[in-house]
Parts: structure tokens; C-alpha cells; sequence
């Protein structure tokens, strides 16, 4: 039990970086980035070639990041310079990343066994464990995210950003270029999404083609977890709550995945177990019933109303 | 100080829906005037605003601000120029940010944005001088998040965020409009207050006569898309809602029935 909850928090540490990256999209722009299903493997694939070149794990990670960047500059470019709604734009770099994945890898996989990564370097460096050098590695690499990140969301440029998420007729009369901050927050969230990709694919020693699906939703489930659990005062606190949402989301899924027994109606043996092949349909129930949370809100207040105005 | 040259505005020229919004539109603006706008819906009192901030680019004509060619920029460059309040209190300034933040923003109006912090060194001592002048409390709660703000302390937020760097041009477009009437008055004499003590060139719609004949030193009247009284301070000082009403029967096409500017 504990090896599993271990193992959680070590994942929910990794993952919380693309759901920062989902949330600088989602909550500061204000906009739903699917092309994050394809930058994620992106930045693994970038990443596996490298290493399994023998390339250094760090210059592997560099490079996601970039890869990142470009992939949403195009993104920002579709939907900012040739105004394809956000939806068709990351759903249409999502479509051309499969092609460009495959592309870069040669082959719809590839394995990293035994090879030397970021966290077999740290741990070799300072005599850690496996487990205990994910962790570390991944603490560095989320915290280095979160304060980069809070560094720039309070500078005049970072202030940009969030006003165009908040209100573009506001920051627009102010004098600031909307399609350049969309742009910008494009480009940082899906950076981070290529790092994370890259951290998982070292982390779990392979890159595979099919590993983004389900990536967007994971994130809104992070994102949502940390806001509903540790709640969002300012963004710096949104954002430790979403790495917090990340380990929960992990350890509710290792959770869930224990879920095996059997029960008996008239007769019947019916065994109930999670297969890990449910979890995204698992995931995305969370998910839909916490963006529903308003609306089911409303209507239970309104019954209460009206069960009040009759009575 | 403003020039505006027969501008002409046509949605969806060449459809059934074609309306002309602006027609062949001139309005010389001097530095210091204080011009109120009135007339009925779909005169085109709003579209000409929007025409000067850049909204949308004009069919034809041509928009100076101090000899400055603005036809063409976009809207986010003629910001540097001229400050905005709008109609909807929601619209002038972002929710999920701070007082502070949202003054930040405004005080760098028309600048471009570096990796500097977004509150400087000193600056929220100028924040919350300004903030005090609005007498609404706002001074101590400058880390607060606009959103939880009142439509009128937003309305006054927004209107110390079009002024605190001084425009050239202050186009109000019917900013009390959306308000309660007791917090209207409160926000239209403190724009006349703000006016007054920056000397700012000022451009208000407004669907209220009253209002049009107690602020500003000239009236303009507008009717299908054009002017049709230009009234200079001389005649303004001792005219009269009535007279104001007479005039626009006189002049307007559309007629005075129905129309919105009864009510005021």
C-alpha cells in the first residue's frame, strides 16, 4: 500500500507540470488547448530519439521544450493570425503531431531501458534510490515551473496575459496586442506540456505514439481537484494547488485501480473490478461532474427555492 | 486636437442586412472640449466612439488625433491616445484580477509590456492616492479582486483607469447607463470632477438630456448616422430639455416616436 501511494505522489509530481501547463491555457487564457494531446508524446518522442541516440537526458529535456514552443506557435498562429476557432486549431495540431511524432521516432515506440536519464543521473549523482530519485527530480522540475511561472504571471508582460483571458475589450483599450498574449500563452503552457512529456517518457522508460490520449483531461482533473481541495486566492497558490490536485488525482486513480470484489444478486455472482484500461472513462466522469458542479448548484438551489416558496 | 474626416461606416455592405451606421460623419474636436453626445437608438452615437477607438476600421474618411493619422491602426494602438469607459461596467476592467493589478495595467496604457514587475517601486502610493479621490473605500482594499466589486465602484474603478494616464482623448460611451440613478449621478459627477481637474478632451454618449445640458461646454446631436445640431456652449448655457426635443423633431428623419430619448 504504501509502494502504491508512493508511486502516486511520484506521478501526480510529473503530470502536475502539464496540468500547469493546462492551466495556463485553461484558467489564464481561458481558452481549451487540445493540441496538448499531441505536444505531450511530442516532447517524449524529442526526447527518447535524443537519449536512445545516447544524448544527454538534460539537452533531451531542453529540446522538448522547444519542440513545445514551436508546436504552440503554430497552434497560436491557426487560431490568432488565421482565426480557426481554439477548438479546431488544437484539434488540427493535435491531428498533424501524430504524423510528426511517428515521424520523429521512426516506429510507434521507443524503449529507454537502460539507458541513462535525467533521474538516474541525479539519483548517481546523489546516491538516491530509484523512487526517491523521481521525487527529487520531479520537485525540482515542478517547483522550478511554479516559480518561473509566478515570476512571470506578475510581470507587465505576464499581467498581459491574464487580462486577455480575463477581458480583451479591457487590456485591448490598453493598449496591448490580444493575439500576441494568446500567442505567448501558447507557447509557455505547451513548452511546459513538452517537458512533462519528456519527464514521463524517462520516468516510465518508453515513448509511445498513443501516450497523449486523454492528456487534456487529465489535466482539467488536476487542475480542478487542486482548486476544489486547496483552493485558488492568488496564482501563485492556484498553482501549488494544481501540483497538490495532481497527486490526489493520482492517488484517488491507485485508489480506485484496488477497487476488486465480488457481489451476489438473486443468485448471481457479479465481480466488480477496475481494469486500468476504465480509468479514462473514469476520468472523464470526474471531470464532466466537476465542470457541472454550477449548474447542478442552480438547480439544486432552485428546487430548494421553490420547495420553500411553496411550503 | 481630434479630426474626424466624413467617415462612413456600412455593415454588411451589399446584403439585405446593409445598415449605415455612420454617413459621411465630420467632427472637429478642440484641446480641453468636453462634447456630450445624444440622440436615439441606432443614431450612431455609439458607433461613432467606436469608429475613434479603432473597434472597427471605417468604410471611409479619415480619424486624426493631433495630426496624427489613425484610419488604419489597430485598436490596441490607438489606446496610447485615448482612455475608454464602456457602457457594460463588466467590460472595463478584468474580474480575477486585483485593484492594484488592474491599475498596473492602466498606468502603462499604450506602452509596451517588458519582464519588469507589473507594480514598480512607489507605485502603490500612487494607487492608493488616486483611489482615495473617489471616496469609495477603495484605498484600503487595493488587493482586492475587481470582480467582488459593485457596477458602480467598477465604473469608478474603470474611469480612474482611463485617466490615471492622462489620454488625449476620453471617449465615455453611455458609462452610467447600465447603473442604478442614485449611483449614475454619483459616477457622472465624478467624471466631471476628473475632467475638469486633468483638463481632458472628452467625448461622452449619453442618452440623457439633463445630463447632456449639465456637463460639457457643447452638444451634439446625431440621427441616422449623421450630425444634425452642433450646439456651442453660448447657446447650450440657456437651453432647455424642450428645446433640445423641439430641435431633434425639427432636423431628424426617423422621427422622435418610440424612441428611447423620450425618457430622459
Amino acid at each position: 500500500m504504501i509502494d502504491i501511494l508512493i508511486s502516486a505522489v511520484s506521478l501526480g509530481i510529473l503530470w502536475a507540470i502539464m496540468a500547469i501547463g493546462v492551466f495556463l491555457t485553461f484558467r489564464i487564457l481561458d481558452i481549451a488547448d487540445l493540441s496538448c494531446e499531441g505536444v505531450f508524446p511530442l516532447g517524449a518522442a524529442v526526447a527518447a530519439k535524443m537519449i536512445s541516440q545516447n544524448g544527454d537526458p538534460f539537452t533531451a529535456c531542453l529540446a522538448a521544450i522547444g519542440a513545445g514552443v514551436l508546436a504552440g506557435l503554430v497552434t497560436g498562429i491557426l487560431h490568432t493570425k488565421l482565426k480557426i476557432p481554439i477548438l479546431l486549431s488544437g484539434i488540427l495540431s493535435m491531428t498533424a503531431l501524430y504524423s510528426i511524432n511517428l515521424r520523429i521516432m521512426g516506429k510507434a515506440n521507443i524503449s529507454l531501458l537502460r539507458m541513462e536519464t535525467v533521474y538516474s543521473k541525479i539519483g548517481n549523482l546523489f546516491h538516491l534510490s530509484d523512487k526517491a530519485s523521481t521525487i527529487f527530480v520531479g520537485l525540482i522540475f515542478a517547483i522550478a515551473v511554479i516559480i518561473l511561472l509566478w515570476w512571470f504571471l506578475n510581470t507587465e508582460l505576464g499581467y498581459s496575459v491574464r487580462a486577455t483571458g480575463n477581458n480583451v475589450y479591457m487590456i485591448r483599450a490598453m493598449g496591448v496586442d490580444t493575439d500576441k498574449m494568446f500567442m505567448i500563452g501558447l507557447i509557455i503552457g505547451n513548452a511546459m506540456i513538452g517537458l512533462a512529456g519528456a519527464l514521463i517518457a524517462q520516468n516510465q522508460s518508453y515513448a509511445d505514439i498513443g501516450m497523449g490520449t486523454g492528456t487534456i483531461v487529465i489535466g482539467l482533473a488536476s487542475v480542478i481537484i487542486g482548486e476544489v481541495l486547496f483552493g485558488k486566492r492568488n496564482v501563485f497558490q492556484h498553482m501549488v494547488s494544481i501540483l497538490l490536485g495532481s497527486i490526489a488525482y493520482r492517488i484517488i486513480i491507485s485508489l480506485v485501480l484496488e477497487i476488486d470484489f465480488k457481489i451476489k444478486i438473486a443468485g448471481l455472482i457479479i465481480p466488480i473490478s477496475v481494469e486500468p484500461t476504465d480509468l479514462k472513462l473514469f476520468t472523464s466522469v470526474i471531470v464532466a461532474f466537476a465542470l457541472s458542479l454550477p449548474v447542478i448548484k442552480q438547480l439544486s438551489a432552485g428546487k430548494k427555492a421553490s420547495k420553500t416558496a411553496k411550503s | 486636437m481630434l479630426k474626424v474626416e466624413k467617415i462612413t461606416k456600412i455593415f454588411e455592405p451589399g446584403t439585405v442586412s446593409e445598415k449605415v451606421a455612420l454617413n459621411q460623419v465630420d467632427l472637429v474636436m478642440n484641446e480641453g472640449d468636453f462634447v456630450t453626445v445624444i440622440g436615439g437608438n441606432g443614431a450612431g452615437k455609439s458607433s461613432l466612439l467606436n469608429a475613434i477607438a479603432g473597434r472597427f476600421e471605417v468604410t471611409s474618411g479619415s480619424i486624426f488625433i493631433d495630426g496624427t493619422d489613425l484610419t488604419r491602426q489597430p485598436e490596441y494602438k490607438r489606446a496610447q491616445w485615448i482612455g475608454r469607459v464602456f457602457q457594460d461596467p463588466m467590460m472595463g476592467t478584468a474580474a480575477n484580477m486585483t485593484i492594484e493589478e488592474n491599475l498596473s495595467i492602466a498606468l502603462r496604457r499604450g506602452k509596451i509590456r517588458t519582464l519588469n514587475w507589473g507594480i514598480g517601486k512607489g507605485e502603490k502610493e500612487v494607487y492608493i492616492n488616486h483611489l482615495a479621490q473617489l471616496d469609495l473605500g477603495l484605498e484600503t482594499r487595493i488587493k482586492t479582486k475587481v470582480g467582488l466589486l459593485s457596477g458602480g465602484q467598477r465604473q469608478a474603478l474603470t474611469l480612474l483607469m482611463a485617466t490615471i494616464k492622462k489620454p488625449k482623448l476620453l471617449l465615455l460611451d453611455e458609462h452610467t447607463a447600465a447603473l442604478d440613478p442614485s449611483t449614475g449621478r454619483k459616477v457622472l459627477s465624478l467624471t466631471d470632477k476628473l475632467v475638469k481637474e486633468n483638463r481632458l478632451t472628452t467625448l461622452m454618449v449619453t442618452h440623457n438630456m439633463k445630463d447632456a445640458i449639465q456637463y460639457g461646454n457643447r452638444i451634439i446631436m446625431m440621427d441616422e448616422g449623421r450630425i444634425i445640431a452642433d450646439i456651442p456652449l453660448e447657446k447650450k448655457k440657456n437651453i432647455q430639455v424642450e428645446d433640445l426635443i423641439s430641435l431633434f423633431e425639427k432636423t431628424s428623419r426617423s422621427g422622435i416616436a418610440n424612441d428611447r430619448l423620450l425618457l430622459a
